[in-house]
């Protein structure tokens, strides 16, 4: 009995996916490096650019602490917790998936605004929040909120409490026994769901756009700088920073790779 | 010594129940939540009906508006359907076929959810652009809109049917084989009710995101108001002229479908759980 599937299935697929993904790549990579590498370095380490990155990883660094105790915290409540409300937080941490970027900006700008009445208290107490980092923060984390909770929840789930309560008869606090006992165990999807946040945080645009005001050398992103090159016909530059992001982007793939087969030797 | 084993047991089993720490936890999520999505969000929804549905109906139904909505529904739901098409091909090839390379690809599918949406829009716009090495501009072109939608929904349907596939039980297609079925009829028969829930999900989730992109049409889609421009780029277009009721009104229009899409797939998947 023949199972294989049929030659020309593979070929479609393939000439779908070359046409679609592997070509743009590998021209943008190729057209990058056309002329070495001595261009690509020139184009990334001007001023405007290296504090693009700055901004990127400060923005980037922010989101993954958050959205990794916020992750996990939530991930314990909606798996273990018995409160009222619990089913109500399960659904309403998938809701920022399905929010544009645009609209997570406007909805972030209507609240926290300098002419909305909350944001307009806050800036009179010195605290911007609109046009200014703490903006871009909300805006990465709001877009990236369940990936931490979505990886954790699952195995938090499959391990049990057993072991926990083990820990807790033999005398161990809750700090401990989340340290020696829930951590070990949630590891690998910790790992997994912090790498797909800062994947996601590294590479947000519209939420950003948005909220930052796009200030060049102040709350310029990596990824607000492809745009304006781009717009501003100085295409080295967007080239060279989007090789950089797209090689950050290939380099999260290989970890992520590696992260699920260590869950699934695990599991 | 046993009744303090107990107690500690007992206490383990209030604090994984409705105990104070529980509650603070829940009261510190709930609050963050609040002010970082419901709150926001809310505030959308409230400045888009502040001057009732009449001016909210207005707002939507500009000629603007209402063609980057119609292009937008347009080309998500034709996004969804090649999604439901070539997804559920590559997962079959992925799952049933053996090649060289395999495992490259495999990892491949993911690189549109890896990489920054912009970027995206970037690269299709240096094959598909001015100059295209291909012969084949689609730059300031719907084609355009289309193609960088469909590069970022790519994995959705793929990666939803994929398991699936992996799961199902080859007995009934070998039974259906030797009963005479030929390869489409087994496949349209025995494999296809199978997938059907996975692929509905999928391109459920394809249509949601295809709905609200905004940075991969950026580039390749030049913002032509009327012809190219989608209701994020409308949206992005009106908060930059301080027009934030316009971008209200169809921000909420976006998370009306938003709603609707997720209460949909939720309602299908506790379908297909009974099924099962």
């Amino acid at each position: 009995m023949r199972r294989s599937s049929p030659l020309a299935l593979r070929v479609v697929a393939l000439v779908y996916l070359t046409f679609l993904l592997v070509l743009p790549v590998g021209l943008v990579f190729w057209r990058t490096f056309q002329h070495g590498a001595g261009p690509v370095v020139d184009a990334l380490t001007r001023p405007a650019v290296l504090h693009a990155f700055r901004v990127t990883a400060v923005v980037a660094a922010w989101t993954v602490a958050l959205n990794t105790v916020f992750g996990v915290g939530v991930a314990l409540l909606i798996v273990r917790g018995r409160f009222p409300g619990r089913r109500a937080l399960d659904a309403a941490v998938d809701l920022p998936l399905a929010v544009s970027p645009v609209v997570v900006g406007l909805a972030l700008i209507l609240v926290y605004g300098r002419f909305e009445p909350i944001g307009g208290w806050l800036e009179t107490h010195g605290l911007q929040i609109i046009f200014a980092v703490p903006g871009m923060v909300l805006a990465t984390v709001f877009v990236s909120l369940p990936l931490v909770v979505r990886e954790v929840a699952p195995v938090l789930a499959e391990i049990g409490t057993e072991q926990e309560q083990a820990a807790w008869t033999l005398g161990a606090g809750p700090v401990q026994t989340f340290r020696r006992i829930t951590l070990p165990a949630i590891r690998w999807a910790l790992a997994y769901g912090m790498v797909l946040t800062l994947a996601r945080a590294l590479g947000e645009f519209g939420a950003v756009a948005v909220v930052s005001g796009r200030l060049v050398g102040r709350t310029q992103t990596a990824t607000l700088v492809v745009d304006q090159s781009f717009q501003n016909f100085d295409q080295p530059t967007a080239y060279a920073v989007s090789v950089a992001l797209a090689s950050v982007a290939i380099v999260v793939l290989v970890v992520v790779n590696i992260l699920r087969s260590r869950e699934q030797s695990r599991a | 010594m046993a009744s303090t084993v107990l107690g500690r047991a007992e206490g383990r089993a209030r604090v994984v129940g409705a105990g104070s720490g529980t509650l603070l936890g829940a009261g510190l999520a709930t609050t963050w939540l609040s002010l970082l999505v419901l709150l926001p969000l809310g505030a959308v929804v409230w400045r888009a009906g502040e001057g009732g549905l009449g001016r909210f109906w207005e707002a939507v139904s500009t000629p603007e508006a209402a063609a980057a909505i119609r292009l937008t529904v347009g080309a998500s739901a034709l996004v969804a359907l090649v999604n439901v098409v070539f997804g559920t091909l590559i997962a079959w090839v992925l799952v049933r076929d053996r090649f060289f390379g395999q495992r490259v690809v495999e990892a491949l599918i993911d690189l549109p959810f890896a990489l920054p949406t912009i970027v995206a829009g970037l690269v299709l716009l240096a094959l598909y652009g001015p100059g295209s090495p291909v012969g084949l501009s689609l730059a300031y072109t719907r084609a355009g809109v289309v193609v960088a939608l469909l590069f970022v929904t790519l994995p959705f349907v793929v990666r939803t049917v994929q398991p699936v596939l992996l799961e199902l039980d080859r007995d009934m297609e070998d039974a259906a084989a030797s009963l005479g079925a030929g390869r489409l009829t087994t496949f349209r028969r025995i494999v296809l009710p199978n997938l059907l829930p996975a692929i509905s999900a999928g391109t459920a989730l394809a249509f949601a995101r295809a709905m609200s992109e905004f940075g991969s049409t950026v580039l390749i889609s030049g913002n032509l108001p009327f012809r190219t421009q989608v209701a994020a780029v409308h949206i992005f277009g009106q908060i930059e002229t301080d027009n934030t009721t316009g971008a209200a009104a169809v921000a909420t229009v976006l998370l009306i479908v938003a709603v609707v899409v997720l209460a949909g797939l939720e309602a299908l998947q506790r379908w297909a759980a009974r099924r099962a």
